[in-house]
């Protein structure tokens, strides 16, 4: 399997972007904010298509509105945490948007849009070439290094905004940036697993990970993980069986993970019966 | 020949209804923004507006798998719809546990339906028609059996909340207090999640499944940015969806551009001329919570301390 190079790429793209979405998603899931999540995995194609009636490169377009898309709404909520009504009519905005832009290409050129919007809505992995996988694989890094590097405060500003804000900490700005890595790993996830389910690596890993415990940095290692293990078994698993597409199989495995630990939180005996509302703060964050 | 506009309204009204399928989308486009006002606004009060669009995109798996077994799409689009809103129901035992458990869970249901709808498509082996239509939605074509079913559809839905509009406002506004006075907040939670899938796989006919927020939450947004008074903000947000439908397809005649790009843009712009409005304005509506709609919390409004 590995003697292929399209496998090679999607495990090389794959494992980076599935880890930055692990703990960026993890992130997401503590402050509620899976909804702006799934609208910039929307807001995504649009700048892909964007691009294409333009004519420069796609990701360019695709970076570009994501995390213009990412500031808007950050922008119009309060600390940087966007209502979902101003979400829901922002991006639906954007994707009619959109539509003009699917319209003026396919009165503009001959054909031809319909493979654009197929391969963004329905990315493929294994479509992948290397130079692109490689590009995939460093802006994961980067968003990765970005998210750990910002973890702290962070955590500290998602779990109580009034304190931090007391002690100093740039509630606002953070909530800022996490919204922009929430946009660059969508921007990056839509190429490698596909606008429409690049949520499943964002929401899923880490809504189980906080289910099953309520310490932070565990939870973040263990939400990466899970990410990876989906990402890597749900390569396998289509390269087995040729029927099963590959987004499904990730996102199908990434679901299990979620409705496993689902069940193994409820059990009434478990002291991990923790949820996302009682992660606590770690005595070395507090200042 | 092309449709062409002019000074003289009257001839250009004349020239709208010229044509048998633009009137049966005028009935379909009447119907689905009364619908969708309504419904809508109830969403919007409950901060449910991501499960909306969760179900709303429900729409691509149960077409696939209408494809797969050979059942004509509406009733893919319904069946799967109805499915999801039981899914959120089931997983929404997280809202005790704060915002963040319910918005994965919800996330979850989404992106399990996304897969499942890649498998049907997978196994189907085709290529799904009108997959553009079905994301971004079209007003050709919509025949009277359509517009009869959206009808029947409509009337039922309207006709429920006609029943349980009262308690389950109530129920919205403060589920303890509700609970407290007897009313059954559970059977009204699922109840009103099956509403809201039947609407917007009903809205999704017209507007496409990943628009419905044009009609479902525009119109309503700004209805509650404008009034906090129940019965007022329904008549508001139906005529703002009314509003925002005509136009759209009125602009869509007469241009080459899809209706999907128009209906978005006069919903957007909508919220934002009210918002702006009601910034400069400054009259926060008293009743349903002083701070108003767009700084309330994300996923309901906090119940207020009772008794």
């Amino acid at each position: 399997m590995l003697a292929h190079e399209f496998v090679r790429n999607a495990l090389l793209a794959g494992t980076f972007v599935a880890l930055a979405c692990g703990v960026v998603g993890w992130f997401t899931v503590l402050r509620g904010q899976v909804f702006a999540g799934d609208a910039l995995s929307h807001v995504a194609f649009v700048g892909a298509i964007a691009a294409a009636v333009v004519g420069i490169d796609e990701r360019v377009g695709l970076f570009a509105l994501t995390l213009c898309s990412a500031a808007v709404m950050a922008g119009l909520g309060r600390r940087a945490r966007a209502d979902d009504v101003t979400i829901g009519v922002v991006f639906s905005w954007v994707l009619g948007l959109g539509v003009l832009l699917i319209a003026l290409l396919s009165t503009s050129s001959a054909g031809g849009e319909g493979l654009i919007v197929a391969n963004t809505l329905f990315g493929s992995i294994f479509a992948l070439a290397s130079g692109q996988a490689q590009v995939a694989a460093a802006i994961g890094a980067g968003v990765l290094l970005a998210a750990v590097a910002i973890a702290r405060p962070l955590l500290f500003a998602s779990l109580d905004a009034e304190v931090a804000a007391l002690h100093g900490v740039p509630v606002g700005w953070l909530g800022l940036a996490l919204l922009g890595l929430i946009g660059a790993v969508t921007a990056e996830g839509t190429q490698a697993i596909g606008a429409l389910l690049v949520l499943g690596l964002i929401a899923a890993p880490a809504g189980a990970a906080l289910r099953l415990t309520p310490r932070p940095y565990l939870g973040m290692a263990l939400s990466g993980a899970i990410a990876v293990a989906a990402r890597w078994g749900g390569v396998a698993l289509s390269y087995a069986i040729p029927s099963l597409p590959p987004g499904t199989a990730i996102v199908g495995l990434a679901v299990g993970a979620y409705a496993l630990a689902s069940l193994v939180s409820v059990l009434p005996v478990s002291s991990r019966q923790k949820g996302a509302s009682d992660v606590a703060l770690p005595s070395t964050i507090a200042p | 020949m092309e449709p062409t506009l002019s000074w003289d309204l009257a001839s250009d009204a004349r020239e709208l209804f010229r044509y048998q399928f633009m009137a049966h989308a005028f009935e379909a486009g009447t119907i689905v923004a009364v619908l969708a006002g309504v419904v809508g606004w109830y969403m919007v009060l409950r901060r449910q507006t991501f499960a909306g669009h969760t179900v709303a995109v429900m729409s691509f798996p149960g077409a696939a798998f209408a494809a797969l077994v050979g059942i004509p799409a509406a009733l893919g689009y319904y069946l799967a719809c109805g499915v999801a809103a039981l899914a959120i129901w089931r997983s929404g035992g997280e809202r005790r546990r704060g915002r963040g458990g319910e918005s994965a869970a919800i996330g979850v249901v989404q992106v399990a339906g996304m897969a499942l709808g890649f498998l049907f498509l997978s196994l189907y082996g085709g290529v799904l028609e009108d997959l553009e239509t079905l994301l971004f939605g079209t007003f050709l074509g919509i025949d009277s059996t359509q517009v009869l079913t959206l009808l029947l559809v409509a009337l039922f839905a309207l006709g429920a909340l006609a029943l349980v509009g009262r308690p389950l406002l109530l129920a919205s506004l403060d589920p303890e207090g509700a609970r407290a006075r007897g009313v059954p907040v559970s059977a009204l939670d699922v109840g009103f999640l099956l509403l809201l899938g039947l609407t917007v796989a009903a809205t999704a006919q017209i507007t496409g499944a990943l628009l419905v927020f044009a009609l479902l939450v525009a119109p309503p947004a700004a209805a509650q940015a404008i009034t906090a008074r129940p019965a007022l903000g329904l008549v508001l947000s139906v005529a703002f969806a009314l509003l925002v439908i005509w136009l759209g397809l009125a602009f869509a005649y007469f241009s080459i551009y899809p209706l999907g790009f128009f209906v978005t843009s006069f919903g957007f712009g909508l919220y934002v001329i009210v918002t702006l409005a009601r910034g400069l304005g400054a009259r926060p509506p008293a009743l349903l919570g002083g701070e108003g709609r767009r700084h309330a919390p994300k996923s309901k409004p906090t119940p207020a301390a009772v008794g």
